[in-house]
């Protein structure tokens, strides 16, 4: 990143306008299209401007933790594929990757939007996993709240497969029941570079950030998960200002998933 | 027995024959094999007297002696700088071409150029293994401050900067920006937010456009809609827009 273009970035925020003219708390286009696959039992995509990311859901019956006998299992794992930006390459997790499929994974953890008591089968021995794979088509910045809006829009989208008596999962068929799925929390990234807070970066503001605050809420503005990120440190004030702005663009998004 | 295989300005496509015979010189983009002239790049073909030519249609940069362009330093060596020239191969920035100033031995090269820095400089020698040197002597040749840098299509580099300029002082007159556009198809653009961003679409617009007929007429008409200010036909000045 060189530090000129950090200042031209920062200069033109003072007169009020970003590099490709939006406000600081506009976002690009944003559209979601669901059942994106036929091979996953729910699916999504999300386009925000160029960035692009796909999530497939995938369920199976699995015996639970032991530590929670009656609960589903949810897991969330998101791949940034080398295509996808000159900055990711092939092999084991980056962790950029694993950072957006843990923010992704405790905004839904922490919001109990999956009623995980409903996924199970018979107690301690067989329950649903519901597997969540985000997949990076396009980076053009911005790829938390891509996938974030995407899983949302996937879950949504996901229906139970057939089950046998014996409980053998018959893929090929789908049935009409959706997933206990009672919120929708939605992340937004406020992304402070010099004195301004923005949402929706391209990746030249993503680079020239100092931080970041990744916040959850759901419809009620209830905040259910947050993640700060970046190098610098954020005053309680900018937190404050960061949560208002992220949880008022949530309601933005939100619009988007009907 | 000599004999023109196709017309001038056709589209051709690598290994098309163009020619027969010995009458016809091969030049950029095409080789001669046998007594056949043939083309090794997509392009058009330009016929200039008994010279076969092919004009690429897009494509990357190729280093060319006494080029202008924009480049950004990449590394810091013993004794100069390696910069990135937007193509394959990088340049070296020597010390006794960098400034007119002496520089002590052992001196902090980061004082004069820091990595990530934009310059303007000028192509001095291309050896046959693509060791590039560049220069910073000569007018014009300086370290870019601010603004933005944005990446074209080389190849779209003439049509950018259009008749003795004339299309670039377009676009700086129009939009009060500064825009500068190297051969090796790096451009800078600096002015207002908005005025910055009429410029970047106008230079995508050529970019994309270049090849249909009226584009001048086309990009007058497209500034003066976006800046909302008439643009007044003149002489294009020569003295300026060369880089």
């Amino acid at each position: 990143m060189s530090n000129d273009l950090r200042t031209h970035i920062i200069e033109t925020l003072e007169k009020g306008a970003r590099l490709d003219g939006r406000k600081a708390d506009e976002y690009r286009n944003v559209e979601v299209t669901y059942s994106v696959t036929k091979n996953a039992e729910g699916s999504a995509k999300v386009v925000i401007g160029d960035t692009e990311v796909i999530v497939g859901v995938k369920l199976a019956i699995e015996t639970p933790y032991p530590d929670t006998p009656d609960n589903g299992n949810l897991m969330v794992n998101a791949e940034l594929l080398p295509l996808s930006s000159p900055n990711f390459d092939p092999g084991p997790p980056s962790i950029q990757a694993i950072e957006i499929a843990r923010v992704v994974d405790r905004g839904i953890r922490e919001s109990k939007a999956i009623d995980t008591k409903k996924l199970c089968i018979k107690k301690a021995e067989k329950v649903w996993s519901v597997m969540i794979d985000i997949i990076s088509i396009n980076d053009d910045g911005n790829l938390f709240d891509a996938a974030s809006l995407a899983t949302i829009a996937a879950l949504k989208d996901t229906k139970f497969p057939k089950v046998s008596k014996d409980h053998e999962i018959d893929y090929k068929t789908k049935t009409k029941d959706s997933l206990p799925l009672s919120k929708e929390p939605i992340e937004v990234t406020v992304w402070k570079v010099g004195d301004h807070l923005i949402v929706d970066p391209t990746p030249d503001e993503e680079k020239g950030s100092d931080g970041r605050l990744t916040t959850a809420s759901l419809s009620d503005k209830e905040l259910c998960a947050m993640q700060k990120g970046g190098d610098f440190p954020l005053t309680s004030d900018e937190i404050g200002k960061m949560v208002d702005l992220a949880t008022k663009k949530a309601q933005d998004l939100r619009s988007k998933l009907s | 027995m000599s004999e023109l295989k196709i017309k001038n300005k056709d589209v051709v496509v690598p290994g098309e024959i163009l020619a027969t015979g010995m009458e016809f010189l091969p030049s950029y983009g095409t080789y001669r094999e046998g007594d056949k002239i043939q083309a090794n790049r997509l392009g058009l073909v330009q016929l200039e007297g008994k010279v076969l030519k092919i004009i690429p249609l897009s494509g990357t940069y190729i280093p060319k002696r006494g080029d202008t362009v924009i480049a950004q330093v990449e590394e810091i060596l013993m004794s100069g700088w390696r910069a990135d020239l937007n193509c394959a191969y990088s340049a070296v920035l020597g010390l006794k071409d960098a400034t007119s100033e002496f520089i002590q031995k052992g001196a902090d090269l980061t004082h004069y150029f820091q990595i990530g820095d934009y310059i303007v400089t000028k192509i001095v020698n291309v050896t046959t293994q693509n060791l590039i040197d560049i220069s910073m002597k000569g007018p014009g040749l300086k370290r870019i401050r601010g603004g933005r840098i944005i990446k074209v299509d080389p190849y779209k580099v003439p049509r950018i900067i259009g008749k003795q300029g004339s299309m670039v002082s377009m676009i700086k007159t129009s939009t009060d920006c500064r825009v500068m556009v190297g051969q090796n198809g790096v451009a800078w653009i600096q002015g207002e937010p908005k005025s910055e961003i009429i410029a970047e679409e106008a230079i995508r617009k050529i970019e994309s456009e270049s090849h249909i007929a009226g584009l001048t007429d086309r990009m007058k008409k497209y500034l003066e809609d976006k800046t909302g200010k008439k643009i007044e036909d003149r002489e294009p000045r020569s003295d300026t827009n060369a880089v």
